[in-house]
């Protein structure tokens, strides 16, 4: 560092003590190579996006502008609003799974015993495997002849299920895959709202002759639900836009059984190559995503614990 | 004392039975990549075989390729996460010391946006630029994922650590770079270390850029696990043993750095 005489330092000293401003340092250089990058591959993909939302736009073909052309087109098809309806389900039902298995999970590991923390360690661990490497064990699990889960079934007298295989049970059959990879993280998230919990209103709660499932649904639910928020809202954004399993394990099939909207924007942009077409279903799907979470972030805002927001 | 010993012991059993799906599924992973095709088509299932089909991850690095595209990982990986940490540390300082935390809602809502509407639009920008066929646009779309988390992990941290060193650095006559560097740098380490690790993950895993924007010599891990499904007639155990050597390297960064990959995914929620 810079050496400086004491008189330089003590002078400075006493020039920043008449004038606390004196120390606004320019912070904008650190920002602007950020700033420049984000517009390139952030901002600059957004406006594009937009741009061709309004054009017939096939890939190797020349595009003409067309206005609202692409969006009429969307509101009018059928298999646009199927996959919407999939979407949601499949939202749903991969938010409420992980909620319920993720705080009974944190409720265990709140507690104290032995290997705890190894056992926390195995936990965690499908939320970071490779999304695909796990899809394609649970494909050959799923496998309705040699498949281990049918096996497994047979042992409480429940008969073979076509899992992926069947329109009917596609759904839920991918929604346990995705049950099974994010209960960890609902888990963690609610793992540390129970920590900040206080503990003297359980002892008077005990005193008054609580029982267990009481103190859970009148101390501890209402004191984790922000916490059950955030975690509703970042399962929530995760899940809609699901892509990685749903391709490598059906790739929206059976038929369309379990084409999401954003499977049908793959399909739409990357194999008929109608990229016009595709861009409106983006704005749109983004659309409904950022709706999504204003509408949560407003509810969140209100189940606000007050100690929470101190934070 | 004693009962609650044993309520501790059973603490365990239940926690053990919660944990074992995980166990399961895992210990079947190992068990399909080490069987003959044989084994993996018998029934009832076999757990263990009673000879062990390494041929499948000799057959998986042979015939698939798989160390050119762990390679392709590694530089889509590891350029990614650099070029993130290069730009998104400073970023981070920045805005923290900014007080611009406003402007951090851009990366909520590039959080938000599904990665399929950044990939139509640099496809064609790639392929205006002619540069697809090398790894390039991998590694340039894979920062649409690791600087936003790059950013938001550090913009917390610089948040947390205290500014009266750095005012009295800045008060000695060292520059914003150098009181950036000698001074907010070393004490944010474990918050670079963070960001590194959840970068790297997010990027080694990511799929979507790669089917679209990966050609044969250029595929990722991921990538290249997925397309044996459709090359070979599904053989599982090399598809087993091929989908363990895709996802071991984040499943051993992950046991040993729990700590941090906790701390970071719980602090961008716990705001």
């Amino acid at each position: 560092m810079a050496s400086v005489s004491i008189e330089d330092t003590a002078a400075k000293a006493t020039k920043g003590r008449s004038k606390p401003q004196r120390l606004a340092t320019n912070y904008w250089p650190f920002v602007i190579p950020a700033l420049i990058v984000i517009a390139a591959v952030i901002v600059f993909p957004w406006v594009f996006t937009l741009w061709m939302s309004v054009n017939k736009w096939t890939l190797g073909q020349s595009q003409s502008f067309v206005g609202w052309d692409n969006y009429v087109r969307l509101a009018t098809d059928a298999r646009f609003w199927e996959s919407l309806w999939h979407t949601v389900l499949y939202t749903v039902l991969s938010v409420v799974g992980p909620l319920i298995f993720g705080t009974l999970a944190a409720l265990i590991f709140d507690a104290n015993f032995p290997l705890r923390g190894f056992l926390r360690g195995i936990f965690v661990m499908p939320m970071m495997a490779t999304p695909v490497a796990v899809a394609l064990v649970w494909t050959m699990m799923f496998h309705p002849q040699l498949g281990v889960l049918n096996y497994l079934l047979s042992f409480v007298g429940i008969g073979p299920q076509e899992w992926i295989y069947n329109q009917t049970s596609v759904i839920p059959s991918l929604v346990l895959v995705e049950v099974w990879q994010w209960t960890p993280l609902v888990m963690l998230i609610v793992l540390g709202g129970l920590a900040s919990v206080p503990r003297e209103p359980y002892e008077s709660a005990e005193i008054d002759g609580a029982n267990a499932w009481q103190k859970f649904r009148y101390l501890t639910l209402p004191m984790i639900s922000p916490f059950l928020m955030i975690a509703v809202i970042i399962r929530g954004i995760d899940a809609i836009k699901s892509f990685d399993i749903i391709y490598a394990m059906t790739q929206g099939g059976p038929g369309t059984a379990s084409e999401t909207i954003n499977i049908y924007l793959y399909n739409t942009a990357f194999s008929y190559y109608d990229i016009g077409y595709g861009s409106a279903m983006a704005v749109v799907f983004f659309i409904i995503i950022v709706a999504l979470s204003f509408i949560l972030l407003m509810m969140r805002q209100r189940t606000k614990w007050t100690d929470a927001e101190g934070h | 004392m004693k009962r609650s010993t044993l309520n501790r012991i059973g603490l365990f059993f239940v926690a053990l039975v919660i944990v074992s799906p995980v166990i399961l599924f895992f210990l079947w992973m190992i068990s399909l990549s080490l069987k003959y095709e044989i084994d993996n088509g018998a029934y009832p299932p076999i757990l263990i075989p009673d000879r062990f089909a390494w041929t499948n991850y000799v057959n998986v690095f042979q015939e698939n390729n798989f160390f050119l595209y762990f390679w392709n990982s590694i530089l889509v990986t590891g350029a990614a996460t650099l070029l993130a940490l290069l730009i998104g540390v400073p970023a981070g300082y920045g805005i923290a010391r900014l007080k611009a935390e406003k402007s951090a809602v851009v990366i909520m809502i590039a959080r938000m946006t599904p990665g399929l509407s950044f990939l139509i639009p640099l496809f064609l920008l790639f392929q205006w630029l002619n540069l697809l066929g090398t790894l390039w646009p991998q590694i340039i779309i894979h920062l649409v994922v690791t600087v936003p988390i790059v950013v938001w992990i550090m913009i917390g941290y610089f948040e947390t650590t205290p500014m009266e060193l750095e005012e009295a650095a800045s008060i000695d006559g060292a520059t914003p770079w150098q009181v950036f560097r000698l001074v907010a740098l070393p004490i944010a380490r474990p918050g670079i270390v963070v960001a590194f690790i959840l970068s790297v993950i997010f990027s080694w895993n990511n799929f979507v850029f790669g089917i679209v924007l990966a050609s044969r010599e250029t595929r990722t891990l991921p990538v290249a696990v997925y397309n044996m499904l459709s090359f070979e007639q599904v053989s599982w155990g090399p598809l087993a043993a091929a989908a363990l050597i895709v996802t071991l390297p984040v499943l051993v960064l992950t046991m040993f750095a729990q700590r941090q990959i906790i701390a970071g995914l719980t602090a961008g929620a716990v705001k």
